[in-house]
């Protein structure tokens, strides 16, 4: 039965590609849509094709809980930290900061680092209380001693929340990105994401998922790294000589290199970088990359390797952006109606791809075209997975069942909540496609920061956390994160159309982390019930467990 | 049973030693990560000019872009050198702590 489902699925999701390819037709006097790009098609197809074989493959694997959830703990380190750097770097990381740093300058790589400084801080504060505690989900940790039930069901909230802001940002971009790359439909491109994404996690689980970020991240390292050295190879691969001859032409002049508008006063600044670097490590798809190794050992090696990613491809992004400014910027063939400096054909975020054009022609266009569909796919593949674990894990195995749930059904219920995800995805895709949604990343980042983090951390730190105070502490980092983005300008203006923005900051985290954090300490301070004692009692041998890793889950059967 | 064990894990020296040791390494290391980089976001929010300066005349590498590129190469040093430590050094302090915990309970 269930192999005849794989290969329906399989034959399903090689339908949705066929559709893709040949959905490219009458449309195409739309302004953004391009015209078909079969070199990226075809590419992409090869993508899907491996991807379904192993999903295929994955699914004879994927029999118990703890296979679905963690690919039975059996990843290695170094596989780990490659899905890691997978699903961290998504479409919006090439092309985005790319395009930040070919407007911005020096500003795109201050915000890449802040991107990348939260990762030695996981490393050193939590990766090994993370890994000792942890089963499939990080509410595992907070529900260790506290209140199951409460505790899990506002862990699960919080963690849809921010998996459904950053879906429908992803989602969003997916189509966008998708009309433009490959030329086809909004709608179909949708629908394509979303279809294949179920396919994946629902037959793979976190098997396959994490073969599919495994893939993806190494075709994004390769093609970044393919690109910025044809490009680079321009200036004879001079730091000098490239900043001189991008300073001298870019309309930023000499302030090219300057931190500059994006983070003109000090609030948004240390807001930001509050927000990215604790954001990280409150995503719920991340921290659930800690329990797919085998023990504590791997959990900090996949860190390693994976910052070790990440930092090399800023780097990298960086230079393609600097290039970007010369190779594409000074070329009218990119530019709408040939003028340079005029607007970018298929908008600001076009210059990685424009660059991979004029430096590899169609071949490398349609490559890093296939890369960027492909980091889509998968990044949303882990959000929905961490999202299907939150419902059937948390909700339905620990609350509902209160633990009584057969791992059958567990798994049932897990394939439901993933295809039930992914017509929400699709659903939010297609309703959002005409708004700004520019704050989604953010406010999932915001959120993860204010309502995930400070529990999580307290948790493992802080003795005297009591349920009542993670009750308030979550729920009111996660109201006041989402308020506080509502009333920002991103949404209270430009979505809303309202005149002025009631809270003048972009990013909620400098204020909503420390409201968190403040209510869980007086909340848990004033809390003196019996179930209280008994959780400050408790603490004593989470505690030992956190620190030896006794008692851990290990691998199961791998 | 596994409280028992939990308990006579704590009670062991070598588990004071392990969680002194560790968390002193793991706190210096976060607390240089978390001064440079807050200290750097407070220069690009305070003095923005001063990392625009070229590092030496006639360069077109900025201080800002050596610093930073400075921090990426840094902090991932520091993640290899903890893990080192804590692979090696902390593990097998572990390790041992387990089984002494172990073969008191026979």
């Amino acid at each position: 039965m269930m192999r005849n489902l794989t290969k329906l699925s399989t034959a399903l999701g090689l339908l949705a590609v066929a559709a893709l390819a040949f959905a490219g037709g009458p449309l195409e006097g739309v302004t953004e849509k391009q015209a078909t790009n079969w070199h990226a098609i075809i590419m992409f197809c090869i993508f899907v094709t491996m991807t379904m074989g192993i999903t295929y493959w994955a699914s004879s694997r994927t029999k118990s809980t703890a296979d679905f959830y963690t690919a039975g703990g059996g990843i290695t380190g170094f596989q780990n930290g490659l899905a890691i750097a997978g699903d961290y770097m998504s479409a919006a990381t090439l092309l985005g900061l790319t395009a930040m740093v070919y407007t911005q300058g020096y500003d795109g790589y201050i915000y890449m680092l802040a991107f990348f400084a939260g990762w030695p801080i996981i490393l050193f504060l939590m990766a090994e209380r993370l890994r000792n505690l942890g089963k499939f989900t990080f509410s595992d940790i907070t529900a260790y001693r506290l209140d199951e039930g409460k505790v899990r069901t506002m862990a699960a909230i919080s963690s849809l929340t921010v998996v459904c802001f950053y879906l429908i940002a992803q989602m969003v971009g997916a189509g966008q990105l998708i009309k433009l790359l490959f030329g086809l439909e909004y709608n179909v491109a949708i629908f394509a994401v979303g279809i294949l994404m179920m396919v994946y996690v629902t037959f793979g689980g976190m098997v396959a998922t994490t073969w599919v970020q495994i893939i993806k991240a190494c075709m994004l390292l390769a093609g970044g790294t393919l690109v910025m050295i044809l490009a680079f190879s321009q200036f004879d691969f001079s730091f000098q000589n490239l900043v001189e001859k991008a300073t001298a032409v870019h309309k930023l002049k000499d302030k090219l290199m300057y931190p500059g508008s994006l983070l003109a006063d000090p609030v948004t600044a240390i807001s930001l970088g509050l927000g990215l670097m604790f954001g990280t490590a409150g995503l719920p798809h991340i921290l659930m990359r800690f329990f797919t190794v085998t023990d504590a050992k791997e959990a900090r090696k996949s860190v390693l390797y994976a910052s070790g990613f990440v930092a090399y491809f800023f780097n990298v992004i960086f230079i393609m952006g600097l290039c970007g400014i010369l190779i594409v910027g000074q070329n009218p063939e990119f530019f709408e109606g040939g003028t340079v400096g005029g607007k970018l054909i298929g908008g600001g975020n076009m210059v990685a791809m424009h660059l991979a054009n004029a430096v590899g022609g169609n071949m490398l266009l349609g490559f890093l075209a296939a890369v960027a569909f492909a980091t889509i796919l998968a990044v949303v593949s882990g959000l929905a997975l961490a999202g299907a674990s939150a419902i059937s894990h948390d909700l339905y195995a620990r609350v509902i069942m209160k633990g009584q749930a057969s791992e059958t059904k567990e798994i049932q219920v897990s394939r439901i909540a993933t295809i039930c995800l992914g017509f929400v995805a699709i659903v939010l895709g297609i309703l959002f496609e005409k708004q700004n949604i520019a704050f989604m990343v953010g406010l999932a980042f915001g959120v993860a920061a204010a309502a995930n983090f400070p529990v999580l951390i307290l948790s493992m730190f802080w003795k005297g956390l009591t349920t009542r105070g993670a009750l308030f502490g979550g729920y009111g980092g996660l109201i006041s994160a989402v308020t506080l983005v509502v009333l920002s300008k991103s949404v209270w203006v430009d979505v809303l159309h309202n005149a002025a923005p009631l809270f003048p900051y972009g990013q909620p985290a400098l204020f909503a982390m420390p409201f968190a954090f403040l209510l869980a300490y007086i909340f848990s301070k004033t809390d003196s019930s019996a179930r209280a004692l008994r959780e400050i009692d408790a603490f004593e041998d989470q505690y030992v467990r956190g620190q030896t890793g006794f008692g851990a889950s290990s691998a199961s059967n791998h | 049973m596994s409280s028992a064990m939990y308990e006579r894990m704590r009670v062991n020296p070598k588990f004071q030693e392990l969680v002194t040791k560790r968390s002193r390494f793991a706190w210096t290391l976060a607390a240089i990560v978390l001064t440079m980089f807050y200290g750097f976001v407070m220069v690009v929010a305070f003095n923005p000019a001063s990392l625009g300066k070229p590092v030496s005349e006639g360069s077109m590498l900025t201080v800002g872009v050596a610093v930073e590129l400075f921090m990426f190469i840094f902090f991932w040093s520091l993640t290899a050198v903890y893990v080192r430590r804590a692979n090696t050094e902390f593990d097998s302090l572990t390790q041992e702590i387990v089984k002494e915990a172990w073969k008191e309970n026979k």
